[in-house]
């Protein structure tokens, strides 16, 4: 297990270098140049050249690319064309409440997912599962900012029973978590529904149906925990998903974090903020999908990488 | 078609109710300039944000729009997006899975990391990535949502192309000195096309919502355009008065892709039925 886990640490670190050399040829194959940018359309030509030297584009791509990757590895990820600050700097003040959203959509996609897709694979009401299977379906074909404008309409405006934008506490978190949970959970819903429906006629089921253990019993003690071993990589790549959809769901309850951050960026051509987030985020997911791989192995011992 | 596949399909009950969503956004995409009944981007200052009525199904925007022209002109950008990543992602991921499956060694490695690094960026964010490169446009988001799919489809073409490459009759063309462009275009393509047919199916309405995501943030779409999510950015303000704003070109999206989600899973069980989840 210790030869898998370094070995996958290896490759995830593989991949982690070749997203640092897209992401640094990305920004320069935009159209502009980031030194006339961070001075504005009026700047001499000495002051942009003075600045271009400064910054080191003037030397060749691969020199950039050395200094880009040492100094990122040093936690230095330049500075923010737009205010100036250090790029590290403003993520790391940005990344918390994204954490927060993202864990909170996480748990509430897990737990409302497994229920639900326990309840639709176990019921004997052939209505109860195509009604479930239908509201995973519109789940998944929703777009997470229509859902969001809809719940802030009822709970928000109608009902005022939660605020609509910023805040903090938790009550702030509640309709942004149920925003960005929705489509994880139906997407996991229908995979433990498909997961259980494959355990359950399985022989130690029946053997435990047999023995007179009973129905909540055996689902819970004993088929679930079988059914959700391929759940759990799910979650894992799910929770990339809920990485890259807090960035929208940010914008529809005004929350300040790394995706509002990420598209003011985008907006104000600030290159190495972007930069900067792309990889921070990605390095984020990498982590997680490791972390997972690991758990995976700890879960099920029959399975073995080595 | 196989004959068994297309009884499947018929006989499904989910899947025709896909198709006749999918038909009725088809069919709105192409007829918008005949059947919208209003300029769907001609303001009309004395009719801002009116509440639905007869002569407004769907209500007015706060330039005084009609709320349900622009809807039905929405559906022929999104379907456009939808349409141009899906052709993007599926001929740029068909064409590298193919190379990848039938020649194996190097290529076949270079072009699997190269998806793993593309695979490495969470959810949209390499959408965004490749937005912030070539500036907030539509077009761009199409490129973007494009090449954001590119792995699935290398991916899923690689697999059955090593499967395909295997069979008898490959081995019996090349034996009988087919050449490789014969043996990819005649043996291989023509046997993996059921899993791309599935995968483009349900990609053009994961890519509608990828579009109208981006869109809704700023980054696609820019106004005038009646795209959906750039009318539900527009709507998120005058929530608190004119809720229809909201409420339609949302609902508009939701069954546009949930008629194509229907539709790719009857055609999934009906082509392909070991890919069902």
């Amino acid at each position: 297990m210790v030869g898998y886990t370094l070995r996958r640490a290896g490759m995830t670190l593989l991949v982690l270098l070749a997203v640092s050399v897209l992401v640094f040829l990305m920004s320069h194959l935009t159209p502009g140049d980031p030194a006339t940018i961070m001075l504005g359309e009026n700047a001499s030509t000495a002051d942009v050249l003075r600045l271009r030297h400064e910054l080191g584009l003037d030397r060749p791509l691969p020199a950039q690319y050395g200094r880009y990757l040492i100094n990122a590895l040093r936690g230095d990820l330049g500075r923010s064309i737009r205010s100036g600050r250090p790029v590290a700097g403003e993520i790391w003040e940005r990344f918390p409440p994204t954490l927060q959203l993202t864990l909170a959509a996480t748990a509430l996609a897990i737990a409302a997912g497994v229920l639900l897709g326990a309840l639709a694979a176990t019921s004997r009401n052939r209505m109860v599962e195509a009604l479930l299977m239908s509201a995973s379906l519109v789940g998944i074909s929703m777009p997470s900012f229509w859902l969001g404008l809809l719940l802030i309409l009822l709970f928000g405006l109608a009902l005022r029973w939660l605020p609509i934008a910023g805040g903090s506490g938790w009550q702030a978190l509640v309709l942004p978590a149920l925003t960005l949970a929705a489509q994880a959970a139906a997407v996991l819903a229908r995979l433990t529904r498909a997961s259980l429906l494959e355990v359950l006629p399985s022989d130690y089921v029946r053997t435990a149906r047999a023995k007179g253990v009973g129905s909540r019993r055996v689902l819970f003690h004993h088929a679930l925990r079988n059914a959700l071993i391929p759940v759990v990589t799910v979650i894992g790549l799910q929770f990339g998903g809920l990485l890259g959809g807090a960035v929208i769901v940010e914008s529809v309850f005004a929350r300040s974090g790394l995706g509002r951050l990420a598209v003011g960026a985008i907006q104000a051509r600030d290159f190495p903020l972007i930069q900067g987030i792309v990889v921070f985020a990605a390095a984020v997911y990498a982590l997680v999908n490791l972390s997972v791989d690991v758990l995976y192995l700890a879960l099920d011992p029959r399975i073995s990488y080595d | 078609m196989t004959n068994p596949g297309l009884r499947r399909l018929l006989r499904s009950p989910s899947a025709l109710a896909g198709a006749a969503l999918t038909g009725v956004f088809l069919a709105t995409a192409l007829l918008a300039s005949w059947v919208a009944p209003y300029d769907p981007v001609a303001p009309a200052p004395d009719l801002v944000l009116q509440a639905p009525s007869w002569g407004h199904l769907f209500g007015t925007d706060e330039l005084g729009r009609d709320v349900l022209s622009r809807v039905m002109y929405g559906s022929r950008i999104s379907l456009e997006v939808g349409a141009i990543a899906v052709a993007i992602a599926m001929m740029a991921g068909t064409v590298l899975g193919l190379i990848a499956g039938f020649n194996g060694g190097t290529w076949d490695a270079l072009i699997m990391r190269g998806t793993d690094v593309l695979l490495a960026f969470p959810g949209i964010l390499l959408a965004i990535a490749v937005v912030a490169t070539l500036g907030p446009s539509l077009a761009n988001v199409m490129i973007a949502v494009g090449i954001g799919a590119v792995p699935v489809y290398a991916r899923t073409v690689r697999g059955s192309t090593l499967s395909v490459r295997q069979m008898e009759y490959v081995e019996a063309a090349r034996a009988a000195g087919a050449t490789t462009g014969r043996l990819i275009g005649r043996h291989v393509l023509r046997n993996i096309l059921g899993p791309i047919v599935v995968l483009a199916t349900l990609g053009v309405g994961i890519n509608i919502l990828i579009a109208a995501g981006l869109s809704y943030v700023g980054l696609g779409a820019q106004p005038p355009v009646p795209e959906w999510g750039a009318m539900l950015s527009g709507a998120r303000q005058y929530l608190r008065d004119a809720w229809w704003t909201a409420v339609f070109p949302g609902l508009a999206i939701t069954v546009a892709v949930v008629g194509m989600n229907l539709l790719g899973d009857g055609l999934r069980d009906a082509l392909d039925p070991r890919m069902r989840v």
